[in-house]
């Protein structure tokens, strides 16, 4: 058996470290955004000729007067991503830069991807952002209220806001982007790391019936024990699926897979270290457990 | 718990098989209604343009308050009921009325049967309100007169866009309202995306006016630019025809001028009016007007009663082309602005596809090789049940013909990686279970019914999350909640009813077997 709860209090000062951290990111370096939530103008094109590089591209960019333009390379060598804010959204924006890139490159490229979101779609994207993950929050609330008690529930959503709040921190510590999929990749985030933890939860509330003379400190590890090689083997499928995607899935899942990835790491980690630690703290015993059954 | 009777094992494998021929309908091709199904490729897949258009209502707003200030004169001027001074300013009418006469008038427009102010008896809320300040009104238009301004300028919005996107000619358009003001455009597999969106973009309002130099037109004149952007001329609000009189609309080669034009004919009123301006009209320049901007204004020679003319405007082929399937699918009734757009081309659609396909074989191995290697032979029962719910997935997509996304494929993936958890729950029980269980069959009947609520409890918080982002979530997203939660019933079938049909004939016919699991 390993002894995780000898470093229940360790790994409690660790997370709370890395949650004040991250509110820090979050307040004073914030998320960066995608045209998604920002709004602006996205266009992804592939090269066929070496004299369009990411500075030739930028320099043609900059004369067109679009505003604040970004010029990245996207996965291989011959593939750019160009944004700019596109701030007064004219019609035919597209147009005007095709015949302006057909000008200094001729045919050698070739635009796979537009996409131009509006201010007001963007704000309404975020709020709908905002709204998807409160309202999933909420409702994993309500769901582990009902099924377990409030000691239980309280443990779950820290573990919850932790993984959230650490995996945007992550995000806003590498400037990574924050798009419609990560909001997909913090929503399934939310359902697995409860799901881990709750797995945890039912094998401590099962001890705590069996078991009236172990102290909880004792019995989370032995359920933490118990249910070991699950909580290894899940993350870890679940993990080779998510490295699958990230390293063969395309560019465009990179930012999905990755944010998913951490996900599962902090998500698996919390259910051990902050759940636990939480029924540990609320000195929960099997009279809590025994009251409810008592009340049903 | 582990009996299964021949009914149902009939069931499992009948089901299974059906919707693993379903799945297998995507490769080849059935010569039958119910089997011959697609699952759909969402636009990031195959191509083409996702367009969210808005309709700017505010030039309607005016234009139906400009109407309402003569109808509400003339009403009360019928009435005998004096009023005056009446304008509009920031989308409200004001009007000014007597001592006298002020009852009567808010009489008229708080009756529930009025006729000047409809919509009461239906909608229990009138279309205009009126406020009291004083001998001064002001009336604009309720909640519900807004409402039902905005859905019928929809309504005829989107007929208009229908058309238009028809007349392009693409394969199987999805135009869909969405609220009240917008209208949401999937073109799949377009070859060009730029021609949709600058005919959309176009209200395609055309008024044929005379070209005029006098200041006091009773009709009231206004400088108009010409298309170029240079020249300018002063043309009368006074319309002689407008795109409504157009019958027909089609781009013609003029063989003597040698350039492209447009011909058009109009309808019977169209075609009068038109020969009565152009025989009294002769020498004067009439201008053809298209969204405030001269097209040209040539100068009239002959009277021309046959009901058809034509456009010229140093078009090329493409513009002519254009202009006249604006002109035949008519004039939107408010300008319309495209207020978000995703493009995909079809090599990157095709593109993705690939690297989806690759992450998903790769993943589906690794998963499979890791299970084998940690179970052994409950691991090849995994394997064989998570090949079984990858079909029965994918039976089920193509079944409700449902639109798969590159996150969508994710979604896939992620549901192999997470499917084996209800069967790695059930296991690690088992092998608890045998520590103080001799017998074998007690032993997995206990890991079953033990491991049953962290099973449910598990996928009912995956299944939340999944809803919500089916309802939150847009376009790929959405293809995406969709695969995660179906997901998670197929999965909950295949380890309940496969794996377990498996793990039964397994554990009954090794009972006695000492290290089982």
């Amino acid at each position: 058996m390993i002894a995780f709860n000898k470093y229940y209090n360790h790994f409690n000062l660790l997370s709370s470290v890395l949650i004040v951290v991250s509110l820090l990111l979050l307040i004073f370096k914030g998320l960066n955004f995608g045209i998604d939530f920002k709004g602006g103008t996205l266009i992804e094109l592939r090269a066929s000729d070496s004299k369009i590089n990411v500075s030739s591209l930028r320099d043609r960019f900059n004369q067109m007067d679009l505003g604040d333009v970004s010029v990245k390379k996207f996965g291989n060598d011959t593939d750019f991503l160009v944004k700019f804010e596109n701030k007064d959204n004219t019609k035919n924006i597209i147009e005007e830069i095709k015949t302006n890139l057909d000008k200094s490159f001729g045919n050698n490229y070739d635009i796979r991807r537009v996409e131009n979101v509006g201010p007001k779609v963007s704000a309404e994207l975020l709020k709908s952002g905002v709204i998807a993950i409160s309202l999933s929050l909420a409702l994993m609330l309500i769901y582990i209220w009902i099924r377990f008690e409030w000691q239980f529930s309280l443990g779950a959503i820290l573990a919850l806001f932790h993984d959230v709040i650490v995996t945007l921190g992550v995000f806003s510590l590498f400037g990574l982007e924050i798009n419609l999929s990560i909001i997909a990749a913090v929503l399934t985030i939310v359902g697995y790391s409860m799901n881990d933890t709750v797995v945890i939860f039912d094998r401590v509330r099962e001890n705590l019936r069996k078991y009236s003379d172990i102290k909880i400190f004792e019995l989370t590890n032995i359920s933490i024990n118990e249910t070991l090689s699950r909580t290894i083997i899940t993350s870890a499928t679940t993990l080779l699926a998510l490295l699958a995607i990230y390293f063969f899935g395309g560019e465009i899942l990179k930012g999905f897979s990755l944010a998913m990835i951490l996900g599962v790491v902090f998500g698996t980690y919390s259910s051990i270290y902050i759940a636990n630690t939480v029924l540990v703290r609320l000195r929960v015993s099997q009279k809590t457990v025994l009251r409810e059954d008592e009340k049903k | 718990m582990l009996y299964f009777s021949k009914l149902r094992i009939l069931f499992i494998t009948l089901f299974s098989v059906l919707f693993i021929l379903i799945a297998s309908s995507n490769l080849f091709k059935f010569d039958d209604v119910f089997f011959d199904k697609k699952i759909n490729l969402g636009l990031d897949l195959q191509g083409g343009s996702y367009l969210l258009l808005e309709i700017d209502n505010e030039p309607v707003i005016e234009q139906k308050l400009q109407n309402l200030t003569t109808t509400i004169r003339n009403y009360f001027k019928e009435k005998n009921i004096k009023i005056n001074n009446i304008k509009i300013d920031n989308q409200n009418i004001f009007f000014n009325v007597t001592n006298n006469d002020k009852q009567s008038v808010l009489d008229v427009f708080l009756d529930e049967n009025s006729d000047l102010n409809p919509y009461y008896p239906r909608f229990k809320s009138h279309q205009l309100e009126i406020e009291d300040t004083g001998l001064n009104l002001k009336v604009n238009f309720s909640r519900q007169g807004l409402i039902k301004l905005k859905t019928s300028s929809q309504d005829q919005a989107i007929e208009i866009v229908r058309r238009r996107v028809d007349e392009v000619g693409t394969n199987e358009p999805n135009i869909l309202k969405r609220g009240n003001n917008r209208i949401l455009v999937e073109l799949p597999g377009l070859d060009d995306p730029m021609r949709i969106k600058s005919l959309l973009g176009k209200t395609a309002n055309l008024t044929f006016r005379f070209v005029t130099n006098d200041e006091n037109d009773r009709f009231g004149v206004e400088k108009l630019k010409f298309e170029n952007g240079l020249e300018e001329a002063t043309v009368s609000k006074r319309i002689i025809i407008s795109g409504e009189n157009l019958l027909d609309a089609q781009p013609k080669m003029d063989t003597q001028a040698n350039q492209t034009i447009v011909s058009f004919t109009l309808d019977r009123v169209g075609a009068k009016r038109f020969g009565k301006a152009t025989s009294t009209g002769i020498g004067k320049q009439l201008a053809i007007v298209l969204d405030g901007k001269i097209i040209s204004a040539p100068v009239v020679r002959d009277t021309i009663a046959s009901g058809s003319g034509q456009i010229s405007g140093g078009f090329t082929f493409q513009t002519a082309t254009d202009l006249a399937l604006l002109l035949r699918s008519g004039a939107l009734p408010a300008p319309l602005e495209i207020i978000e757009e995703r493009t995909v081309g079809p090599d990157l659609g095709q593109d993705s596809i690939n690297a989806g396909m690759i992450a998903l074989a790769i993943g589906f191995m690794l998963v499979i090789i890791f299970m084998f290697a940690k179970y052994k032979i409950f691991g090849l029962i995994t394997n064989v049940t998570l090949i079984v719910n990858l079909f029965i997935l994918l039976g089920v997509l193509t079944l409700f013909e449902a639109t798969l996304t590159l996150p969508g494929i994710a979604g896939i993936i992620l549901t192999v990686g997470m499917a084996v958890d209800a069967n790695v729950l059930i296991f690690e029980r088992i092998k608890e279970e045998l520590k103080d269980e001799t017998n074998n069959i007690l032993a997995f009947d206990g890991g079953y019914t033990k491991s049953r609520t962290a099973i449910l409890d598990a996928n009912i918080t995956t299944l939340l999350a999944a809803i919500i982002l089916f309802f939150m979530g847009s376009g790929p997203v959405k293809g995406f909640a969709v695969t995660l939660g179906v997901g998670i019933f197929t999965t909950l079938f295949s380890v309940y009813f496969i794996a377990r049909l498996f793990t039964s004939i397994y554990v009954s016919r090794n009972k006695d077997k000492e290290r089982l699991i």
